[in-house]
């Protein structure tokens, strides 16, 4: 008669693996945490925490993102209010120069480091870059210093290029869910030309900013796998969305994610990528309300965007700022990196 | 911005048609007006950190009071 084998424990493992080693779970291990009971959320939580504050330091990074052209995208991707291929009622607008240095020194106010230039476009053309290009000087001669990311969908090497002369330190490009699940969300292109793009950004000396959306039809399985395809990348940071279901995307009608698979979400990406800027973004007022929010960042949390969206609203900034206060978590310094 | 609200700022619906309540949780928490109160007609929606501002091409524009 043999043994039965002995049942190990993902949270043991990671303790050692993650914690001490500062080495990220695997796809497999992600995939036990995703299947943790809810009476070891807290346990999780907490691991991740000292996770990230022993691999990441205590600070949290702020930013505030704007959109420069919104709606109007030719692009089909099912979660977004900005595809013109859906009938929402997201009407196309830009920007201009003057609003866009407002809504850079709103950011900055708060005490943000960072300020993100968003664009609902397949790839930048010759006017949006010159807009860029416009605002980014008018911002710094408006003395604001603050760093600048953008994210204008699919890059071709000149604009790489063109991107870091303008000065712009990270650049965003989510890969959205796992590669498995990828043509379920987006038939527009392909999730290898997102990555082609991550590479050449990251190849140019920006930092790379790549997370992507929970909640869109995606298993369990397809969660893990998208953890460690992102940890495979090696971004400098993850934004974590959680679906908003905007009327008339095709995925108006998708549940909220629930608040206590949610907080599996973020303990379980801490633990795949312990090094990473992870950072709250879209859909957490939704999935979280005020109370979740606070668990999420003493779970492996280190990032937050402050104030709006792009199309959507979120918490006042000072409802955050505050919350930072209260859990006595510095906000990192301009010049500083985590 | 003129005229009286009869359409729901989040749906465009008439206000008297149908229950907006779900729509009024919406405009509180997640979303800017994207139809005009007074016509229905979708408007140009500008969300910035702070705040948003909302044109209609026939009422004006309305602004966020944050």
């Amino acid at each position: 008669m043999t043994a039965a084998p002995e049942q190990v424990d993902v949270l043991g493992v990671a303790r050692e693996q993650v914690l001490e080693r500062g080495v990220g779970l695997s796809e497999e291990q992600v995939l036990e945490v995703l299947r943790l009971p809810d009476d070891r959320i807290p346990e999780l939580l907490e691991l991740a925490h000292r996770v990230r504050v022993r691999w990441c330091g205590p600070e949290v990074e702020v930013e505030g993102i704007v959109s420069l052209k919104t709606g109007g995208c030719p692009e089909d991707c099912h979660f977004c209010s900005q595809s013109g291929q859906f009938p929402s009622p997201v009407r196309s607008a830009w920007l201009d120069v003057p609003g866009l240095v407002r809504a850079a020194r709103q950011t900055a106010d708060t005490g943000a480091t960072e300020f993100c230039i968003v664009a609902a476009v397949r790839g930048p053309d010759k006017r949006l870059l010159s807009q860029v290009r416009d605002g980014i000087k008018a911002i710094r001669d408006d003395g604001n210093d603050i760093q600048i990311a953008c994210s204008l969908g699919m890059l071709t090497q000149e604009q790489v290029d063109e991107l870091v002369a303008m000065g712009v330190h990270r650049y965003n490009h989510n890969l959205e869910t796992a590669r498995s699940h990828f043509p379920q969300v987006v038939t527009t292109h392909s999730w290898e030309e997102r990555r082609d793009t991550l590479r050449m950004v990251r190849e140019a000396g920006m930092e790379v900013c790549c997370g992507g959306i929970i909640g869109m039809g995606e298993t369990l399985a397809q969660r893990a796998e998208f953890a460690g395809q992102l940890a495979s990348l090696e971004p400098d940071e993850v934004p974590l969305n959680f679906l908003i279901p905007n009327p008339g995307t095709p995925y108006e009608n998708f549940p909220v994610v629930a608040g206590p698979e949610a907080l599996r979400v973020v303990g379980a990406f801490r633990l795949a990528l312990p090094r990473t800027i992870l950072r709250f973004a879209g859909g957490r007022e939704l999935t979280f309300g005020d109370l979740g929010a606070k668990r999420g960042m003493l779970g492996g949390i280190n990032a937050i965007i402050v104030g709006n969206y792009l199309t959507n609203l979120g918490r006042p900034a000072q409802d955050d700022l505050d919350m930072l206060q209260e859990l006595a978590m510095p906000i990192k310094e301009l010049g500083r990196s985590l | 911005m003129t005229g009286p609200a009869v359409h729901c700022g989040y749906c465009g619906v008439d206000l008297a048609a149908r229950d907006h309540s779900a729509c009024a949780v919406r405009l509180r928490v997640l979303d800017p007006p994207r139809f005009c109160s007074a016509c229905a007609r979708r408007m140009v929606v500008q969300v910035t950190p702070a705040g948003w501002t909302a044109t209609c091409s026939r009422h004006g524009e309305i602004t966020s009071a944050r």
